[in-house]
């Protein structure tokens, strides 16, 4: 199109509220707070199923839940958590942050963008509104064949499961296409690949992990499909269908759906620390290429979640050794990390306090994931409490210690406010605290055998003790996550505005507004170094003046779009065919997704 | 199918943001047809029941159990697997005349490849139906869930293809492809060599290796 940009609408045409401008908003931060205001009720959600959990555990021999219930919580919990908590809450900063990082309008596509958010809030409706049936999810969040065949659960439980999680796989594939596209492409002059934030880094890794692993498991979801709605033999053993082919899929997938969930939680820190000690990262080639080889690597070790199959001697030898190996880059960034702090002047703000706590907690996380890698020592803790301590380490310890810090360190720029100091750090003492609480002990009962998915014990094996502490610790976890949400509204109702860099920040989203406008910079940025920021504000010989807002005027922003809304319509109801109504609901749908794709292609993007 | 920023700004490394996003999304389909092909090994020999691939075998056809013949029809297939790889082809024609600005070419070629990606579709349909006939349904045994679900696969891509390139062909029909826009018509022929190149591994895995 040769066309210049006077020609456009000003930017601020754009500007609107309201419910329709956020339907039809292909504005990425506006999709990133979308991501994160989601994420973060999903969350919750996941978080009163664990403390239902909880109270069910927290004596022997307790009847709160049936042990169906019990087992629609549990895989309910870890099936939120993980696909509709700590993964949409990555896409909330990956959204958010990416373009202003790299000094970008926007990312590549920014319609695929909004209907990647789309996608992903049809997906977690799916598997939600489950609960108003009945029939939530109830085989684990792995689904082992060949419980999940229709023999042995004739229900829609599992159909739920299947379709959601297919739907969640496309906008997670979109998305990682977009991100992909947008780390190469839209850098700003001068933002060279080994300039990049590491953030950026991690979060690139973790799009090339999205775009090779859920095909993955979207086949192994596809064969289950078929399995249950047209009777095929994938994983029926009568026909010669073998149920270990699910596990294999599944954690070939599932592997590096774990460096999916911590790699931007290892971005994050990376941003957090380097400010908050007033020093560079430590080793940034160093953290870029263990970041690189965890991703490599996490391909190579699935099957040790697979001890107990009974591989054999090769592979266990194999798979343990890799295991072994991928602890190797993960200590070279925690030294880089302890480096970076060392000798700084360290500033013990909320988001600094989540960062070091990330550390710490993942440290315990990832020594007794090695502990794990030994075959031997591996059969015995396998189904045990202390494998649910393991993950809970590097996924609540480090996932979501890491989004928190990052959440009160971006908070500023996304809305141009302040979270609260000291409620900022109760936030952190309880929750630290009720981590500890709820988790520790966790170890100690699963040495001890208990076992996980069960849905009580008897009072003879005297589990209840730390169960009970337990319980008492969840507790506190989930009055440390009602400190936060006071600490948001309380924000919200004050005025007083941040200013545009807050912290003394190193990288680009500090140079303009709190929060952006909708171009994010009037005059796209040229860098000459790494921390672009603390680069300017060094030449500049000190802070360097506050940004204005500036008329967007002649800037070309795309036009806002319901086509996304639609095509991801159609993808949700074309797979929900698969629970109700197959095939007329799935050829309605796919008539629906035709419509977006093609009214989308040929409408003007702007 | 086209987006503002991949007009209106430069990308870092001078590859347009669209191609790079189709050469990304290709390289996650390839984990995809891994991920087919290799059930499709796993579960080779694994069958209980014919009938089989490339032997004689026990099968239920009629409602008895009956000695089967071996069911690949290779001739047909190659023939289909010719007219695909010569689609591939034609595309690159298609596209050379897009750029060139030579409408006869664009047109001619274009619909030359959409024919023969109709021909393979076709080809398809007719052995599957044929298979069907012979005793080989989706759920017979581990052979026929495996076979249908990767060549199906493969199949509905290839029908994501002609329609993509007939989308395409309208447009140039219309006379909205100019040698500028030739990109539009690239990254479907990017999409298609692709689902001919996964072809070419399905072709000798599937039908000719026993």
């Amino acid at each position: 199109m040769a066309t210049t940009a006077l020609d456009h609408a000003p930017a601020h045409a754009h500007e609107q509220s309201g419910l329709w401008s956020w339907i039809t908003t292909v504005d990425h931060k506006r999709i990133g707070i979308l991501y994160g205001a989601t994420a973060f009720l999903f969350f919750l959600l996941g978080g009163i199923e664990a403390l239902i959990i909880r109270l069910q555990l927290g004596a022997p021999d307790q009847k709160l839940v049936s042990p169906e219930t019990y087992n629609q919580l549990f895989t309910m919990h870890g099936t939120t958590m993980i696909f509709l908590g700590v993964m949409p809450l990555s896409a909330m900063f990956f959204n958010f942050m990416i373009p202003l990082l790299i000094g970008a309008r926007d990312v590549a596509f920014p319609r695929l963008n909004a209907m990647s958010y789309w996608v992903f809030l049809f997906g977690g409706l799916i598997l939600n509104l489950s609960w108003l049936f009945g029939a939530a999810p109830n085989a684990g969040w792995f689904g082992y064949a060949n419980l999940t065949e229709k023999q042995f659960s004739p229900g829609h439980n599992v159909d739920v499961w299947v379709v959601g999680l297919q739907v969640l796989g496309v906008a997670s594939l979109a998305a990682a296409v977009n991100f992909t596209v947008t780390i190469i492409n839209m850098r700003c002059k001068g933002m060279r690949m080994m300039r990049m934030p590491m953030f950026v880094w991690m979060s690139f890794f973790t799009q090339i992990l999205l775009l090779l692993a859920f095909p993955v498991i979207t086949v192994a979801l596809i064969f289950l499909m078929f399995d249950r709605a047209f009777g095929t033999n994938f994983y029926y053993p009568p026909n010669g269908g073998d149920p270990i082919l699910w596990q294999h899929l599944f954690w070939i997938f599932g592997h590096p759906e774990v460096y999916i969930l911590i790699l931007p939680a290892f971005g994050i820190i990376s941003e957090v620390l380097p400010v908050f000690s007033r020093k560079p990262l430590f080793g940034y080639a160093a953290m870029v290429f263990s970041g690189a080889f965890i991703a490599f690597l996490g391909f190579g070790v699935w099957s040790h979640h697979m001890f107990s199959t009974g591989m054999g001697p090769f592979a266990d030898a194999f798979f343990s050794l890799t295991t072994m190996l991928i602890a190797v880059p993960t200590g070279v960034k925690i030294f880089n990390w302890i480096g970076t702090i060392w000798g700084g002047q360290l500033q013990f703000r909320t988001p600094m306090l989540f960062a070091i706590g990330f550390i710490a907690m993942f440290i315990i996380g990832g020594l007794s994931g090695v502990m794990h890698s030994s075959p031997p020592a591996d059969l015995q803790q396998t189904d045990t409490y202390f494998v649910v301590a393991h993950f809970h380490y590097v996924l609540f310890g480090g996932s979501i210690f890491a989004l928190t810090a990052g959440a009160y360190y971006w908070f500023p720029k996304m809305f141009g406010k302040l979270l609260d100091e000291g409620l900022g750090k109760l936030h952190f003492w309880l929750m630290l605290i009720g981590f500890n609480l709820t988790f520790a002990p966790m170890h100690i009962l699963g040495l001890n055998g208990m076992p996980r998915r069960v849905y009580t014990y008897p009072a003879d094996l005297n589990f209840g003790f730390w169960n009970l502490i337990e319980t008492v610790g969840a507790f506190v976890l989930g009055l440390s996550q009602l400190v936060f949400l006071y600490n948001i509204w309380r924000t919200a109702r004050r005025s007083e505005a941040a200013p545009a860099d807050p912290w003394n920040g190193a990288t680009l989203e500090w140079s303009i507004p709190s929060p952006p406008q909708e171009f994010n910079f009037p005059e796209l940025p040229v860098v000459d170094g790494r921390d672009a920021l603390w680069e300017q504000k060094r030449k500049a010989g000190g802070p360097l003046p506050e940004p204005k807002h500036v008329s967007g005027a002649g800037i070309h922003m795309p036009n806002p779009s319901y086509w996304p809304v639609v095509a991801a319509l159609g993808v949700a109801v074309t797979l929900s065919g698969f629970i109700v109504g197959f095939p007329y609901v799935n050829i309605a749908g796919a008539a629906v997704l035709f419509l977006g794709v093609f009214k989308w292609a040929f409408e003007p993007a702007g | 199918m086209s987006d503002a920023h991949a007009e209106h700004l430069e990308s870092s490394t001078g590859l347009d943001n669209r191609k790079m996003a189709i050469w990304t999304f290709i390289g996650s389909e390839c984990l995809f047809f891994a991920s087919l092909i290799s059930t499709y090994l796993v579960y080779k020999g694994k069958s209980k029941i014919g009938p089989l691939p490339h032997e004689t075998s026990q099968c239920m056809l009629h409602g008895q159990m009956q000695q089967c013949d071996h069911i690949f029809e290779i001739p047909l297939v190659t023939a289909g697997t010719a007219v695909l790889l010569f689609s591939s082809f034609f595309v690159v024609l298609a596209l050379y005349g897009a750029q060139r600005g030579n409408r006869r070419m664009l047109i001619g070629w274009l619909s030359a490849t959409v024919l023969c990606g109709l021909f393979f579709v076709g080809m398809q349909a007719y052995e599957f139906t044929h298979f069907v006939h012979k005793g080989l349904g989706f759920t017979t045994n581990l052979f026929g869930s495996t076979f249908f679900t990767l060549t199906g696969f493969h199949g509905g891509h290839v029908t994501m293809g002609v329609i993509w390139l007939s989308t395409v062909l309208v447009l140039a029909i219309r006379g909205k492809l100019p040698p500028e826009k030739a990109l539009n018509l690239e990254l479907a022929a990017l999409y298609w060599h692709f689902v001919d190149v996964v072809w070419i591994v399905i072709f000798p895995v599937v039908y000719l290796m026993k």
